[in-house]
């Protein structure tokens, strides 16, 4: 299967910490692909590094050609979407504006935004309910969809999530996951970062983990059958 | 939905904001038609209108800070003052050019000063008014130093000038409905939008696609064009202009109109500069505890509705809520 994106040699530094140490990665085309590790791996600046938001070394190629390096206006025109951790999504704003937002790069093609939206409100009605509530004022697994729905409406090419399970009640954390099953399904590549290593490998085809800023095993979930053999993986 | 109708439809929904837009309207027309002394509070309320309401698309809705705005006004007011006293220059092709001045330093400026964040943007731009305020008190063979500049003629076109103080004031009630009603237009707009998602969160905005660092500028740009166009207007209505009218104190007096109004609302701004400006008038019966009781009630108004003024009805509604 063909590589949608390629990482090579990508390191990143927040002044004399290394944060990211020449990560070698891949993601197939329709792939789930999961990045495991414990906090302070450097695995949120692996996903701040994919999009630029951070400065970089190394090369990123999507669906074989360069993302601009401190350039995420260019990579999410690529379609490198990313939902951050803590989900970033404007509080003061109505949940229709946060969604209008999302297909900020569509300017004014109105038919496409209200297929792009239908699509959202059909995979999460909660928010077709919301649509006139502020942002601010749903609940943590509410406003985790609304990060979804959000990035949705920009129509990735491939979905970057960092930590969607944080702070959400399991059944939620289930519903969502679920949900992200589906858009994989549908054939959207996913960079799912989760430090809920069992779930994410639920869904994953392959996981990496990540350890002290570097790729330290590459995981084909096959291969855990239980927290004996995660643990393994995980001390090496 | 234009913005015009926007405004009338979030006050219709909201009775208390409709009640005090009613108060302030009934209160500009028994101005108006009674005269005295309050038509010159209210044309100084509705010169701070303009400069607070650009102020706030750049702090309000784009999050940033400025305590340097009052540079563009000195560029601009002066240049209009110079040109029309000491080169009989019209009014209004004067006050273009100040206006053009202003929007070039703000360029210039603020190319390389946006890119700094939070405390050292604040201080950048303190700088920048400072050494705005400098340069107005020192370059006395143009700007008459302390003396300032008089006789600067008022507003209009070439033997069509608004002399009367009801005329001014008129004028100047216009030109503020105006920008606020553009504020409104821009906070609805695509760039409103971008400009409160910057607020919210910079790197959730730049993942969206949305150039950081390009609308933090043209909010800039648009701010300094408002307190570009007060600080002509303000040159022409009052006839006079000396390095203090654009000192540290508008800068803080915007701040206190911004929060009193309330920071990021369309109106909040307009209607925090009419309250501090009438405020000292309605404790002068106060004699020497008139700047007391002003103070006492800043701070009460702070204290009450931290989200300013504008912010009452929600907080009313949300109260009624809790009751129910």
């Amino acid at each position: 299967m063909a590589a949608a994106l390629e990482v090579e040699g990508l390191s990143a530094r927040y002044g004399h910490v290394e944060a990211l140490r020449h990560v070698d990665l891949h993601v197939d085309d329709g792939e789930l692909v999961a990045i495991l590790g414990p906090n302070g791996a450097g695995k949120s600046t692996l996903m701040r590094a994919l999009l630029g938001l951070v400065p970089t070394e190394g090369q990123v190629r999507f669906c074989g050609r360069a993302v601009p390096r401190r350039n995420p206006v260019a990579a999410t025109a690529l379609g490198l979407i990313l939902v951050p951790e803590g989900r970033g999504i404007f509080a003061p704003m109505t949940v229709a504006e946060n969604l209008e937002l999302g297909a900020y790069l569509l300017k004014g093609n109105q038919a496409e935004f209200t297929r792009r939206q239908d699509r959202v409100l059909t995979l999460f009605p909660r928010l077709k309910e919301r649509l006139a509530q502020v942002a601010g004022s749903m609940s943590g697994g509410e406003q985790q969809m609304l990060a979804i729905g959000r990035a949705l409406m920009a129509d990735p090419k491939i979905l970057l999530l960092d930590e969607p399970s944080l702070g959400l009640a399991p059944r939620v954390v289930e519903e969502i996951l679920e949900k992200l099953g589906d858009l994989n399904r549908s054939g959207l590549p996913i960079i799912l970062v989760e430090q809920k290593a069992p779930l994410a490998l639920k869904l994953a085809r392959r996981a990496y983990l990540m350890s002290v800023g570097s790729i330290a095993a590459e995981i084909d979930p096959r291969h855990v059958k239980s927290h004996d053999d995660l643990a393994r993986f995980y001390l090496g | 939905m234009t913005s015009r109708v926007s405004i009338w439809v979030e006050s219709r929904r909201n009775g208390a904001l409709l009640a005090l837009w009613s108060l302030a309207a009934a209160l500009v027309v028994y101005v108006f038609i009674n005269g005295g002394y309050l038509i010159a509070v209210l044309q100084f309320a509705a010169i701070y209108v303009v400069f607070v309401t650009g102020l706030n698309i750049f702090m309000g809705y784009a999050g940033q800070v400025s305590f340097g705005h009052n540079a563009f006004a000195t560029i601009s007011g002066y240049t209009s003052a110079v040109l029309t006293t000491s080169y009989g220059w019209e009014p209004l092709t004067a006050a273009t050019l100040g206006l053009a001045g202003a929007l070039a330093c703000a360029l210039i400026v603020g190319y390389p000063t946006l890119r700094l964040r939070g405390h050292y943007l604040a201080m950048a731009t303190l700088a920048i008014g400072l050494i705005a305020y400098e340069i107005a008190v020192q370059w006395g063979s143009v700007t008459q130093g302390y003396m300032g500049i008089s006789g600067i003629p008022p507003l209009g076109i070439g033997r069509w000038a608004v002399v009367s103080d009801r005329g001014v004031l008129l004028l100047l009630a216009l030109i503020a409905a105006l920008g606020v009603l553009a504020s409104a237009g821009i906070r609805r707009s695509r760039l409103g939008r971008a400009l409160v998602a910057i607020a919210g969160s910079e790197d959730a905005a730049r993942a969206l696609g949305i150039d950081v660092a390009r609308y933090k500028l043209i909010a800039f740009l648009i701010s300094a064009f408002y307190a570009g166009v007060a600080g002509s207007l303000f040159v022409h209505a009052v006839g006079f202009v000396s390095p203090e009218v654009y000192g540290l104190h508008m800068v803080v007096l915007a701040f206190t109109m911004l929060y009193v109004g309330g920071i990021g609302t369309v109106t909040g701004a307009a209607l925090g500069a009419l309250i501090v400006s009438l405020l000292p008038e309605t404790f002068r019966a106060f004699n020497e505890y008139q700047d007391l009781a002003y103070g006492a009630v800043l701070i009460l108004i702070l204290i009450y509705a931290p989200g300013g003024l504008a912010s009452l009805p929600k907080l009313w509604s949300a109260r009624r809520k809790e009751g129910a």
